[in-house]
């Protein structure tokens, strides 16, 4: 349960283990008298893929909403990079180097896929309306840049043919992929994916786990990755943090997480939980 | 409805090419008409300005204004005042009109952020309301003239320049219209086009990607209530008279219609928009002296059935299947 996890991390901390790039310390989150989140804290270290699982409504998305401060959250904080969220606003989350994506689509639905993902650059730059108004060369520059960029985000995703398209037309999968390029354009060093297989076929779900891995290894980004779809968390992920109820009832490497009684009863008590079948809603 | 100004390079460059065209062709329509016809294309130029800063809020930010001829008001009546009462030249009042507006209109914007749709509508239907009527106010006659308004100097041409005052002030209009597109043009084509566009579509995505949407509203609002004032500064010089009762509410709705008409988020929109706000109404009138009002209802809602993305759709679709005939035929 979540004694032996937190043990372990004290003592790696005493053990002067580098700081972990994302920590949930004792957070809760409450509407009304439903708690979404119960005290949850856990670690990510820079460089992994982390699986989050949970029956539905066990606070995944809820904690994706902290993380982008749209909820307010008490008790513990929220530590990236060693600075707390707690006094960060919304906007300034993309910038420090956090991205998501949302589990049911946040597209700019008039926009090309192109500009959607060129929005996702947002964040790295700081240029004004008189800057713009008057577009110095330097100005011209940076969106060439960013155009460029977003070209080669294009590319490594497969969207070439579809980047002048309007996205409101995308299938859903298809919008799905333009949000993960979104969140990458802005460059970020923690990626939060929300249900990214949703929506997808067998092959579909193949190539996801080859791109995840991709996204961490050649881009070095960190993910936290929610998922109903089993076999894909437990492929990717380096360790999967497992929540019910808002509580955190496992925390460990992928193999151990999945033989976890309470895990495996979680499962039970509200669907099944093998496989691709989990990802059944 | 319409993206964001196109990009690629030479794109671009066919687009500037072709707002010189139409700005030269713009120039020398006034030497082939009537000193009235000149008064009322100058007129159309400076609501295309109005409309452009409409639409940068209406469409593409998504906040609606039903109070836009506030702000044209306030322009108008800044440049009728500096003009009447301090003897600035009328050139030096459109600097100050749209720096009062810009104010005017970011800290109108700043309270109205906490409304949305609707209720913003009614905010600003406040604000169109209440001005006229403050502007009459017993106090503020020394320097409004109460009722009675302001009345102004046409300007001539200066260095000698063989055109008439009419002339002149339509040129003059032009070439502060030609910059005033072209600092919309940059503005709604880069980041910022982007980001207002973002709000509008998806705002909590917006500000995930790190777009500050209270900020950029109220300066949104600012800016395009800027945009409105220079309109009416250039509309009370061409007009020559400033008065509460020609800035109605009536006003405001006309430039809602125009921007709906000409199309939303659309910069060529607020161009046909201005034409319709300018013209129609006097078609409308010359067909029917009894009930004007009706036939511009029908000319309305014609266009709302027949050209519901606006004009600027049309005319851009139609522009692109001529333009792609030839290279189909290769
Ligand atoms: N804005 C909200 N207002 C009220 N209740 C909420 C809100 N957001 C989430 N909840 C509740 O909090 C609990 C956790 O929801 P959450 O969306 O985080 O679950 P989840 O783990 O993402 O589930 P799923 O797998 O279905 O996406 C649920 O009981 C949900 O009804
Ligand atoms: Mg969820």
């Amino acid at each position: 349960m979540a004694g032996s996890p937190l043990a372990r991390k004290d003592t790696a901390a005493a053990a002067g283990e580098a700081a972990p790039l994302l920590r949930v310390s004792g957070i809760s989150v409450r509407f009304g008298g439903i708690v979404a989140l119960d005290n949850l804290s856990f670690d990510i270290a820079a460089g992994q893929i982390v699986g989050l699982i949970g029956p539905n409504g066990a606070g995944k998305t809820t904690l994706f909403n902290c993380l982008s401060r749209l909820y307010p959250f008490t008790g513990g904080d929220i530590t990236f990079a060693g600075t707390s969220l707690s006094a960060v606003p919304r906007h300034r989350i993309a910038g420090l180097g956090i991205a998501r994506t949302f589990q049911n689509l946040a597209l700019f639905r008039s926009l090309s896929v192109f500009d959607n993902i060129l929005l996702g650059r947002h964040c790295r730059s700081g240029s004004g309306f008189l800057a713009n108004a008057l577009r110095p060369p330097r100005i011209a520059h940076e969106e060439e840049d960013a155009a460029q960029r977003v070209a080669g985000l294009v590319r490594f995703l497969g969207l070439d043919a579809l980047a002048a398209a309007p996205v409101a037309a995308m299938p859903f999968g298809t919008q799905k992929r333009v949000e993960l390029g979104r969140a990458l354009a802005s460059e970020p060093r923690l990626l939060l994916l929300d249900e990214p297989a949703s929506g997808l076929n067998h092959e579909e779900v193949d190539a996801l786990a080859t791109l995840i891995t991709e996204i961490r290894d050649r881009l070095h980004v960190t993910i936290l990755l929610v998922e109903h779809h089993m076999s894909l968390v437990m492929r990717v992920s380096d360790k999967v943090v497992a929540l019910d109820f808002g509580r955190k009832i496992a925390d460990g490497p992928p193999a151990a997480v999945r033989q976890d009684p309470e895990v495996v009863r979680a499962y039970l008590g509200t669907g099944p939980a093998t496989a691709a079948a989990g990802a059944g809603r | 409805m319409a993206a964001l100004p196109t990009d690629s390079a030479t794109a671009r460059r066919n687009q500037w090419l072709g707002l010189a065209l139409v700005v030269l062709l713009a120039a020398v329509l006034p030497f082939f008409l009537s000193n009235y016809r000149v008064f009322q294309l100058t007129l159309v130029l400076a609501y295309a300005i109005v409309l452009l800063g409409l639409n940068m809020l209406t469409g593409y930010n998504g906040q609606i204004s039903l109070g836009h001829g506030a702000f044209y008001a306030i322009g108008a009546y800044t440049a009728a005042i500096l003009m009447d009462k301090f003897g600035v030249p009328y050139w030096l009042t459109l600097p100050a009109a749209a720096a009062v507006c810009l104010v005017a209109g970011f800290l109108f914007g700043l309270p109205a952020l906490r409304l949305e749709g609707l209720y913003l509508a009614l905010a600003t239907f406040a604000l169109g309301v209440a001005l006229p009527q403050l502007l009459k106010y017993k106090h503020f006659e020394h320097w409004t003239g109460g009722v009675q308004g302001i009345v102004i100097i046409k300007p001539d041409a200066p260095f000698g320049l063989p055109v008439n005052a009419d002339q002149w002030l339509y040129l003059f209009t032009l070439g502060v219209a030609a910059l005033m597109f072209i600092l919309g043009v940059n503005l709604l084509r880069g980041r910022i086009g982007r980001a207002l566009v973002a709000i509008r579509d998806q705002p909590i995505a917006a500000e995930a990607m790190g777009v500050d949407i209270s900020l950029y509203k109220a300066l949104t609002f600012g800016v395009s209530a800027m945009y409105t004032g220079v309109g009416g500064a250039l509309g009370a010089i061409a007009v020559q008279f400033v008065a509460p009762d020609s800035f109605t509410i009536f006003l405001s709705i006309a430039f809602l219609v125009g921007i709906v008409v000409g199309g939303l988020a659309s910069v060529s929109g607020a161009i046909y928009g201005a034409l319709f706000i300018q013209f129609v109404p006097n078609i409308a009138d010359q067909i029917s002296k009894a009930a004007p009002w009706a036939i511009y209802g029908v000319f309305l809602i014609a266009c709302m059935f027949l050209m519901p993305g606006g004009i600027a759709q049309v005319v851009g679709g139609a522009w692109q299947r001529l333009r792609r005939k030839p290279g189909k035929s290769v």
